[in-house]
């Protein structure tokens, strides 16, 4: 919306099907998965499935297709992998400014640092809660995904033993920093095929580094702290050199300098998204972790505290790699939450499919209470519940997919809704009792259900937690 | 459920003299023993590719081109965009000479750029924030009334804490008593309560009601008329109320109207539209919903971030400033609930969920955030200042975080 597209490129939202189609070997014979060709030509335009997922596309009689197709939904961020095998992480990738323009792909890969004057001991813990991060929200795992080496200490060896120390203790993918090419080498003798990502190529040590990523098959970063124009050609200098993939980081300045953090990053990424600038069309890193620097005798927590909203920043204005150095859950966890929201399709529904759930195996005297069909809110729940082990049936009310108390106040949420709701599903047949749980949120509603349906208000717990508690003290003695 | 209430509160009051000692230093506010547990507040806030497998390409030939020896100079030109529309400005509270009895008036929105995009032009208006205070003893947390004890169910010291202690820009009074269904206070009474907040600080108000579409408009009828010309944000006019008798009263008496949709921009220009029959443009703000940080942020921050460009590219009915609710943010159950150690103390993460919400939304364009606590907002204050007046970032500080030991 708004802005412009990049001239001469096709925008993601005017490419059509048919587009594809025209492309694609038109045999349909369904070796992809799909039932015909069109059908797999709209899920490619819709990025659900990659065209390599087309085995006669990739044979020589189709290769002009293929690679018409591959410049066809090109992306304006190239996407680069970093790492091998199956925790290697793409970022990049994306295809818009604007996530309402599209979907944001490769959500933004979080690297958590150690160093080379860190203990062994230090190092082995920070790898272990890296790994054991781990947040269940809404059917998925929320994770950490790479580990950034830095060099304190400047020395090769020092930098050599500390890779080797990491990479036989994780598969996780690294990110190796200095701006000493001599010791980023060091690091790569002690991994040479793992590629990691490099970190960085400035304008003094630009020639070396390119060597280094050429010889290892690595990517490498730009640092040009604030210089935006010494970035773009740098860019330009390491593609003539040969350097295909290449993370563009213009620095991460805390404090004062934040105005010009996110200017840089949000200039950049127009650049490619909106211009067509094909030298700026590469991921952009973002280092929180500056918010640790001079803290001088300032408590650890207000570098936490500071390190996790700078991430959140980055998280929405375009970053697609941060490096991070605390390990807390605390502090990680609201922008890892963030990361999940803004790279959540915002083409799928935000609402589940109203009507009776089952839990376990109920029988007439389980319990009945119901529930919104917002996606998350039905989620929560219905994990509550599974979690407790509890035979139950879970009516899901059609609230157009909007959480209890916006939709209590919002009157998507009526007592005529949850009556008619009871009716349409059956329970009633289900159960002797007539008894409804309803959730804490929605208790101004109790009177007026209980006379619209008939049935005996229960009011249950405010948050979907005490779930169990509250079958246990309130249910079982009423029963 | 006593015995948890009583085990968080033992845990609060462990934990908290630690938090408050760094939250005091890091926002050089005085905070003592603060802690809240919104999830007993009762009250809803109302305006509150699939790709290629992840495996490298194998090296591709280098280029027979002779490689560069020196930089390749390339120019760089900012991607400036100019814009058809405009936010319109919007007038908060009236000063003596204004009409009204403020300290102070506040003008929020004009934008002529995405927010903070500062590089094109400079941030007008910074957002402001206005703190919550509510008009009766809510079911906060025991370890929030710790904290606002003197002050509970004095809606008057309430206030002044949260401008004088808590540096809000503006307060809102919730008048959670009018509601039918807990004291069905009367507007008279709302009316005195307003009163005395006002009397007590000389910010800017936003007058906040229940939910009931009847009684509020009952009672912002008559809040209005009495404090005729002091530019009240009246909170909220939704479209389930009498759209026209509130749209008259906010007019006649010099007020503004805080127009709230949930999550649909077809529905907010729809409930502009009407209100544009009786209201100026300059009378509107909007509130397009707010949901918590790990419940919908994503659809709330696409929601005002497609609002808010545009009205830039030149929609008038969404060219409005905008208003968050993001205390909402405290209904998430990651903000208040004792979760497994791993994710403590919940009393820096509670806070933490509020910023990043707002924060997020700061970038959406949101104008006017009304928020819950201190630290949340000294922080957003901290950022707005860095981002409106901020100087340059040091590049030659910043190499040396590769090599920093921290």
């Amino acid at each position: 919306m708004g802005e412009k597209e990049g001239k001469g490129k096709v925008g993601v939202k005017e490419l059509s099907p048919i587009d594809v189609y025209k492309l694609l070997p038109k045999t349909n014979c369904k070796e992809c998965g799909e039932e015909n060709c069109m059908a797999f030509a709209t899920k490619v335009v819709n990025r659900e499935v990659a065209i390599e997922k087309c085995p006669p596309l990739l044979t020589k009689e189709h290769e002009k297709a293929y690679k018409q197709l591959k410049e066809m939904l090109k992306p304006a961020i190239k996407e680069i992998v970093v790492g091998i095998g199956n925790k290697a992480v793409k970022i990049g990738g994306k295809l818009v400014m604007y996530r309402h323009e599209f979907a944001y792909f490769n959500p933004t890969a979080i690297a958590i640092d150690v160093t080379d004057e860190m203990s062994d001991e230090e190092i082995l813990s920070r790898i272990k809660r890296t790994e054991q991060f781990n947040f269940e929200y809404i059917g998925q795992t929320l994770k950490l995904d790479m580990i950034a080496i830095r060099s304190t200490s400047n020395d090769p060896e020092k930098f050599k033993a500390t890779v080797k120390k990491v990479v036989e203790n994780t598969g996780l993918p690294l990110i190796l920093c200095s701006l000493n090419p001599n010791v980023l080498e060091a690091g790569l003798m002690a991994t040479p095929k793992a590629r990691p990502l490099l970190y960085a190529a400035t304008k003094d040590n630009w020639k070396d580094m390119a060597e280094l990523a050429l010889m290892y098959n690595c990517p490498l970063t730009v640092f040009a702290p604030n210089n935006l124009k010494l970035l773009r050609s740098l860019a330009k200098t390491l593609l003539e050199y040969g350097v295909e993939d290449i993370v563009l980081d213009p620095g991460t300045f805390p404090d004062d300098g934040l105005a010009d953090t996110l200017n840089n990053f949000t200039m950049i990424r127009r650049a490619a998204c909106k211009r067509g600038d094909e030298l700026f069309g590469f991921p952009l890193m973002g280092v929180p972790m500056v918010a640790w620097m001079k803290r001088g005798e300032a408590p650890e927590e207000i570098a936490k505290w500071r390190e996790a909203y700078l991430a959140g920043l980055l998280v929405v204005r375009f970053a697609d790699v941060v490096v991070m150095h605390s390990v807390d859950g605390w502090s990680l966890l609201p922008p890892v939450v963030l990361r999940q929201n803004i790279y959540t399709d915002p083409r799928k529904p935000v609402a589940v499919e109203p009507g009776l759930k089952v839990f376990g195996a109920p029988d007439e005297n389980s319990p009945v209470m119901f529930t919104t069909n917002f996606a998350l809110t039905y989620y929560t729940v219905a994990s509550d519940i599974e979690n407790a082990k509890v035979n139950t049936y879970l009516l899901v009310v059609d609230t157009e997919g909007i959480a209890v108390d916006s939709a209590v106040a919002g009157r998507k949420l009526t007592a005529e809704k949850v009556a008619d709701a009871i009716k349409a599903s059956g329970v009633e047949n289900k159960v002797k009792h007539r008894k409804l749980i309803i959730p804490g949120k929605a208790a101004r509603l109790s009177g007026e259900i209980e006379e619209l349906s008939g049935w005996q208000v229960l009011v249950g717990p405010r948050d979907s937690s005490d779930i169990p508690k509250f079958l246990q003290e309130k249910w079982q003695t009423q029963t | 459920m006593p015995e948890k209430k009583k085990e968080e509160e033992t845990f609060g009051l462990k934990l908290s003299p630690r938090l408050i000692e760094l939250l005091a230093k890091l926002q050089e506010i005085e905070l003592e023993d603060f802690e809240m547990n919104v999830g007993d507040l009762e009250i809803w806030l109302q305006p509150g590719a699939v790709a290629a497998p992840a495996v490298a390409l194998p090296k591709v030939a280098p280029p027979a081109k002779a490689k560069p020896t020196t930089i390749i100079e390339t120019d760089f030109v900012p991607p400036v965009e100019t814009y058809p529309g405009k936010v319109v400005e919007v007038k908060l509270g009236a000063t003596k000479s204004e009409g009204g009895t403020r300290g102070k008036s506040l003008v929020i929105g004009g934008e002529t750029t995405p927010a903070f995009y500062t590089f094109e032009r400079p941030t007008l208006h910074p957002p402001v924030v206005t703190l919550d205070v509510f008009d009766m003893e809510v079911p906060l947390a025991k370890a929030v009334k710790m904290h606002v004890k003197e002050v509970l169910g004095d809606p008057a010291a309430w206030a002044k804490l949260a401008v004088e202690k808590f540096g809000a820009d503006m307060v809102t009074i919730h008048l959670i008593t009018i509601d039918p269904l807990v004291k069905d206070a009367s507007p008279k009474d709302a009316v005195k309560t307003v009163e005395a907040v006002a009397q007590a600080v000389d910010v800017p108000l936003v007058i906040g009601g229940c939910g009931d579409p009847v009684k509020d408009a009952d009672v912002f009828a008559e809040i209005a008329e009495t404090f005729a010309g002091e530019r009240f944000l009246i909170s909220s006019i939704t479209r389930d109320m009498d759209v026209e008798r509130c749209a008259k009263f906010v007019k006649k008496n010099g007020h503004v109207a805080l127009s709230f949709t949930p999550m649909d921009l077809n529905l907010a220009r729809e409930l502009n539209r009407r209100l544009y029959d009786f209201l100026s443009k300059e009378d509107i703000v909007m509130d397009l919903t707010t949901a918590a940080l790990g419940y919908g942020l994503d659809y709330a921050f696409t929601n005002m971030e497609r609002a808010r460009l545009a009205a830039l590219m030149g929609d008038p009915e969404l060219a409005h400033p905008m208003s968050s609710g993001t205390t909402n943010a405290w209904a998430a159950r990651e903000a208040w609930l004792k979760m497994a150690p791993e994710w403590e103390p919940r009393e820096l993460r509670g806070p933490l969920w509020e910023v990043t919400t707002a924060l997020t939304l700061l970038l959406a364009g949101v104008d006017l955030f009304m928020m819950m606590h201190p630290a949340a907002v000294k922080t957003l204050k901290d950022i707005t200042k860095q981002l409106t007046n901020g100087g340059s970032g040091d590049a030659d500080r910043l190499v040396e975080w590769v090599s920093a030991k921290v």
